[in-house]
């Protein structure tokens, strides 16, 4: 019972991305620019399954940003947090306090969500990396829900508590000079960044965030990070010490999160302390796995599916069931509802639940080794044949 | 990127402009030209017009929601003349139809809050920028009501509340496209006052335990300010986390504080939680100071009394509305509800009809679904036969006024759904009050994010006819 | 001074629960190795057991209602009552505690079938896979409670005779004030018994002795010809069992709804690293002393002291612990030691 079976689970992801090289240097940058071209069309190419509308958009780029750094910690070093929420939550306070002292303009938000992020993240990584394996995700967890909790009760001045830090009439926003007469919105030096012009500013910002990990990835610090992924120990007993490297990628992932919670708070100006409970928390957990862990892309893949379901397959009621089934006889059709009703509307997670399990036992490598297996065999089966 | 939904607006303008036309054969239509203006998720000429339902499905909640979302279509169902219209009857005046509303097919899309402010504005951001909906409705908990109604402000749609009972609301934090038929804290201070005097005496001690958000903290000061007029002594006051579960650690110092009665601001979950270990730990059976100890809860409903069994036995609180009322609407409604679900509608599924009733007829009185006039014409609305009496929804704050019930948890139930008795229904009158005091209050929130109080700017934030639907199209 | 005793009651209470569910944990993840996310909902499943035998006996026939004359209703009148009258009712205010004919099989049945079917081919990957399998297969159990009974909680009252509160000032001697529920005195003698079972079953059984071995140094009892495999596996239904009998009992203290199995979970992976991975004694220990402690913490007193202690207390001694001391209060030197 070693402390570095965490750290070194057997190493499924070591095999997706390929080590810095200049052959795959080039297939990168190909397909960095699909991935840029993707996300900023994603409300083109959703609108056939009813995701294009600038609320869900918006959660895509947004949590694809999340889970992104959330990878950067547990894909590249193999460390499993159940805290993130942790630093999505103070990047959504510090950005909305940014919109209520000073500016409605998002760049300061952005900033000041990102340090508060970063500089959560390095005192409680500080703390949390002295251990590993379950105890770090142990620690992880504790330093979540404290912050939850008193985010809730004592920190309510900061936070307002359940009902939300909002904007007010009567916030100084001293850069702004004063208000008219409704609420005003955010902006991006004048021009409102609410609705589709909210996502592009995040799609921008989940594409520098994509560019950014690539970079780090293949950089020689996700070398080293990987290396401490597989086997820690060994790494210690040379001599290394791990913990700069280690903290550095939990900043840098604190970061990320800061990041996508001023984005939250960007596209809609509210900050909720349910944002930082340890389910949140889970849920990145849920949505790296599911798009596969240690992958570039998988973890915005997770991020999109679960999110997906969220917002449509909770919408499902029975109106749209029967709807759906019209086609069939009338018995078979009732029978279909009944069926499938306990699975979506209030039953979506029942879903989640079942396909992550599904993922886990079958596909640890996530939708993305799923992808790869099925483009193995094809290429089999076409060099079979050409063969 | 506002061009997107500017080009959707124009088209859906054109539509409308089209449907001016077609509509000539139809003058009702016509009797205001505002109609055709552009405003987000304008029908046009559509058959039908969506409706959007966010109630809790999940959470401490949920039961309310599920009884919410029951109510709603019944009244869907009712709009469209289905059924046997329950208070469509009995609503005066009425304008209502019973084919749609203004001719058109009412359907619905519904969401779950789960309780929380983000998922709720979450799920009411895709009804109303995917569904297209032109109202949308629900809501259990004040917290999800005020961080709804502030989008429906920014986004151009009418909100209409369902249950939600801080003062905030339709107060300090009411806004110009939210509308509030549900009573609120202040009402069953009011309420309540007069019988607590009468049934424990002028010379009492109160200990208050306290959901820890917006309606408890509102709801904890209102009932603070009726008892301290009656000259009771406020021992403590504890804040609660939501959702606490076992409150066996807040009810204990209880039981050695001196104080003789309990107040808890707790509702739903919450309150069934609390109340049934209060009554374990003895409270009930207790004499303190020479007196009975006493529990009040000031927000009661028979859903929580069932969960809450047999402790709610002689308990005093207060209840928007109760099936038992022999008015007309109350039964015609109760009466309708019973023979589609065989149970009686709950106080949450009452006012959720309403209000979907209620903002149905505002359209057909204004003669479109254009925001603006709708919100005309609900202002200053006077009606009667929704199971209250005679109600006014004022302009000033778009909170209703009208009879407010003190009930008692039955300890004789005659039926099984029994479990409340009316104790007085206090009039209108001695629960209105004016609409700028609630608005001046200090918030119990200390600290930095205390509104600063400038003169004249807090009144004309809600006050400025700005059709944001029309200026603010994202 | 009431106050105290009163708070430190109710952090036995409460520590009564954890320690059975950390217990639980802890044998799994001695027997097994195996980190299990979905204790919690074994601990929730048992509270719906005692909800279920309650519906069992409150099975009933509908009559109808002539008292609500609105509309047609039914009343539901249970057979127990209808055949056995007065012995039926009493049969039904008994629901909770008879639940343990049905907790136990169903406990057991369900254990076994989880170690079987999901659990042993998780034995050889890493913790992070079993973390997330179970914590995904607890988000399955919730949900299949949430769509049979619903998202709200269901009052389960405790029987009659017991449901008062107990005035143990009086008992003692010591004078008013010290009243305390009998079912929570209960439930504590109910987890202390269950503890105690435990104990002496691993202890003084040729089982229990297998087991321990087993968890010293698998492979030599294996080499003895020892099928120490069917013995974990029975061991984890035991272990469901436990959480399933402390969920059974707390019903009466806190009405069971689908979530309340999360809730204790986060707190009980605590209880556990703060006992000790891998010890027993550690895992009862810390319960009990976690309980106190967070009771202690929510006296009115201490939070006009320090500010929101009672929302932190268990999280904050849980970071000091593994600062300080990484292998727990409890923890043998080397396991787990990270």
């Amino acid at each position: 019972m070693s402390t570095a079976t965490i750290g070194s689970p057997s190493d499924r992801s070591a095999r997706s991305p390929t080590i810095a090289g200049s052959a795959s240097n080039r297939a990168d940058h190909v397909k960095f620019l699909i991935f840029a071209a993707a996300v900023l069309t994603m409300p083109i190419w959703l609108s056939p399954v009813g995701a294009a509308y600038p609320d869900l958009v918006q959660k895509f780029a947004i949590y694809g940003i999340f889970a992104i750094g959330f990878n950067i910690l547990f894909g590249l070093t193999g460390y499993l947090s159940f805290g993130h929420a942790a630093f999505l939550g103070v990047g959504s306070y510090a950005a909305v306090w940014s919109f209520k002292l000073l500016t409605m303009n998002i760049v300061p938000a952005m900033l000041f969500g990102v340090l508060a992020g970063g500089v959560f993240a390095l005192l409680i990584g500080y703390v949390s990396l002295r251990r590993s394996g379950i105890y770090f995700s142990i620690l992880t967890l504790a330093f979540a829900q404290m912050s939850y909790n008193l985010a809730y009760s004592v920190l309510t001045p900061i936070t307002n508590g359940e009902t939300g830090l909002q904007l007010a009439h009567g916030d100084p926003r001293v850069l702004d000079g004063p208000a008219g007469a409704g609420l005003p919105s955010t902006n991006l030096f004048g021009v409102e960044t609410v609705g589709y012009s909210g996502f592009y500013v995040c799609a921008v910002a989940l594409i520098l965030a994509y560019y950014l990990a690539l970079r780090i990835t293949r950089s020689p610090f996700g070398m080293t990070l990987r290396a401490i992924k597989s086997n820690q120990n060994r790494m210690n007993y040379t001599g290394f010490n791990t913990r700069p490297y280690t903290l550095a990628a939990f900043v840098i992932s604190g970061m990320y999160a800061g990041l996508a919670g001023s984005l939250m708070a960007v596209v809609d100006p509210l900050a909720g302390a349910e944002r930082m409970q340890w389910t949140a928390s889970g849920e990145v957990v849920l949505m790296t796995i599911l798009g596969g862990s240690g992958t570039l892309l998988g973890p915005v893949l997770g991020a999109g599916i679960i999110k997906y379901f969220e917002n449509i397959f909770s919408a499902f009621n029975d109106q749209v069931l029967s709807r759906m089934f019209d086609f069939l006889p009338a018995g078979l059709g009732d029978l279909m509802v009944d069926l499938v009703q306990p699975f979506v509307g209030d039953g979506w997670h029942l879903t989640l639940g079942v396909l992550f399990m599904l993922i886990v036992i079958f596909l640890p490598g996530g939708v993305m080794e799923g992808v790869s297996r099925v483009a193995g065999r094809l290429r089999r089966v076409r060099s079979d044949r050409t063969g | 990127m506002t061009i997107f939904d500017r080009t959707v607006n124009r088209r859906r303008l054109l539509q409308g402009g089209a449907a001016v036309t077609a509509g000539l054969a139809a003058p009702n239509l016509l009797i205001r030209g505002a109609w055709a203006e552009e405003f987000r998720n304008n029908p046009g000429n559509a058959k039908s017009v969506k409706f959007g339902f966010n109630v809790p499905q999940t959470g401490a909640y949920a039961d309310e929601g599920a009884d919410e979302l029951r109510a709603y279509q019944l009244a869907v169902k009712h709009l469209n003349g289905e059924g046997d219209g329950g208070m469509m009857n009995t609503l005066k005046p009425s304008s209502l139809k019973g084919n749609g509303v203004l001719g058109k097919k009412v359907e619905y899309v519904t969401g779950d809050t789960q309780t929380k402010s983000d998922a709720a504005r979450a799920s009411a951001k895709r009804m109303i920028e995917k569904d297209g909906v032109i109202m949308f409705s629900g809501g259990s908990s004040s917290g999800v009501a005020v961080a709804v109604q502030s989008l429906a402000q920014e986004m151009g749609v009418v909100f209409m509340c369902g249950l939600t009972h801080s003062n905030d609301t339709t107060g300090k934090d009411r806004k110009r496209y939210g509308f509030r038929h549900f009573f609120n804290a202040y009402m069953s201070g009011a309420a309540l006052g007069p019988v607590l005097k009468e049934e424990m005496g002028t010379d009492r001690k109160a200990y208050h335990l306290t959901a820890d958000y917006t309606w408890g903290w509102t709801q904890e000061e209102s009932i603070k300010n009726t008892t301290e007029g009656l000259g009771w002594q406020t021992v403590k006051a504890v804040r609660t986390p939501l959702g606490a579960g076992d409150f066996s650690q807040y009810i204990t110092p209880v039981l050695n504080s001196g104080a003789d009665v309990l107040i808890l601001n707790h509702y739903g979950k919450d309150m069934v939680n609390s109340l049934t270990q209060a009554v374990q730990f003895g409270l009930r059976d207790k004499q303190v100071n020479g007196k009975n100890f006493e529990i009040v809860v000031p927000l009661y409903s028979r859903l929580m009394a069932q969960g809450a069994g047999e402790n709610v036995n002689g308990i005093l609180g207060t209840t928007n509305w109760h099936w038992s009322l022999s008015d007309e609407g109350s039964q015609a409604f109760v009466k309708s509800f019973g023979q589609e679900y065989g149970f009686p509608p709950s106080q949450a599924a009452h006012t959720c009809y309403v209000q979907a009733l209620l903002y149905a007829n505002a359209c057909e009185m204004a003669g479109t679904f254009y925001p603006p006039e709708v919100i005309k014409a609900l202002e200053g609305f006077e009606f009667d036969g929704m199971g209250n009496g005679p109600t006014l929804y004022r302009a000033e704050d778009h909170q209703c006024f009208k009879k407010v019930l003190v009930v008692r948890g039955n300890d004789k139930p005659t039926n099984q759904f029994d479990l409340l008795k009316v104790v007085k229904e206090v009039p209108r009158e001695a629960v209105t009050y004016d609409h700028t005091t609630l608005r001046r209050r200090a918030r119990p929130l200390q600290g930095l994010s205390r509104p600063r109080r400038v003169p004249g700017r807090a009144v004309r934030s809600f006050g400025p006819a700005a059709p944001a639907g029309v200026r603010r199209t994202h | 001074m009431d106050a105290v005793v009163l708070q430190a009651l109710n952090g036995l209470d409460k520590g009564g629960a954890y320690a059975l569910i950390a217990l639980g944990l802890t044998l799994i993840f001695g027997t097994l190795g195996v980190v299990n996310f979905a204790h919690g909902a074994l601990f929730m499943l048992g509270a719906f057991c005692a909800v279920t035998m309650q519906k069992l006996l409150t099975l009933s026939q509908k009559v109808e209602d002539t008292s609500v004359t609105f509309f047609k209703a039914y009343k539901e009148v249970p057979y127990l009552e209808i055949w056995f009258g007065d012995t039926g009712a009493a049969l039904i205010d008994f629901a909770v505690p008879l639940a343990i004919v049905l907790t136990i099989p169903v406990m057991l049945v369900v254990g076994l079938v989880m170690e079987r079917g999901l659990i042993q081919y998780f034995y050889k990957r890493s913790h992070a896979e079993q973390i997330l399998v179970t914590f995904g297969l607890a988000i399955v159990i919730q949900e299949i409670i949430k769509s049979a009974f619903g998202a709200n909680p269901i009052p389960t009252p405790a029987p009659e005779a017991v449901a008062g509160s107990a005035d143990i000032g009086a008992w003692l001697g010591v004078g008013q004030g010290l009243i305390y529920p009998y079912w929570r005195l209960i439930y504590l003698a109910f987890s202390l018994a269950i503890i105690a079972a435990v104990f002496a079953f691993l202890r003084f059984t040729t089982f229990g002795m297998v087991v321990r071995a087993g968890m010293q140094d698998r492979e030599t009892v294996g080499l003895l010809g020892i099928d120490v495999q069917r013995r974990f596996t029975i061991v984890f239904g035991i272990a469901a069992v436990v959480a399933g009998l402390a969920g059974m009992m707390y019903t009466p203290i806190l009405p069971p709804d689908y979530h309340m199995g999360m809730d204790f979970l986060v707190l009980s992976f605590v209880v556990v690293v703060v006992g000790g991975m891998g010890s027993l004694e550690g895992a009862v220990l810390a319960g009990f002393l976690l309980g106190i402690l967070q009771s202690f913490a929510s006296m009115n007193e201490v939070k006009a002291i320090i500010p929101g202690i009672d929302q932190i207390i268990v999280y904050l001694v849980a970071v000091v612990v593994l600062q300080v001391r990484p292998r727990g209060l409890f923890g043998r030197r080397g396991v787990m030691e990270g």
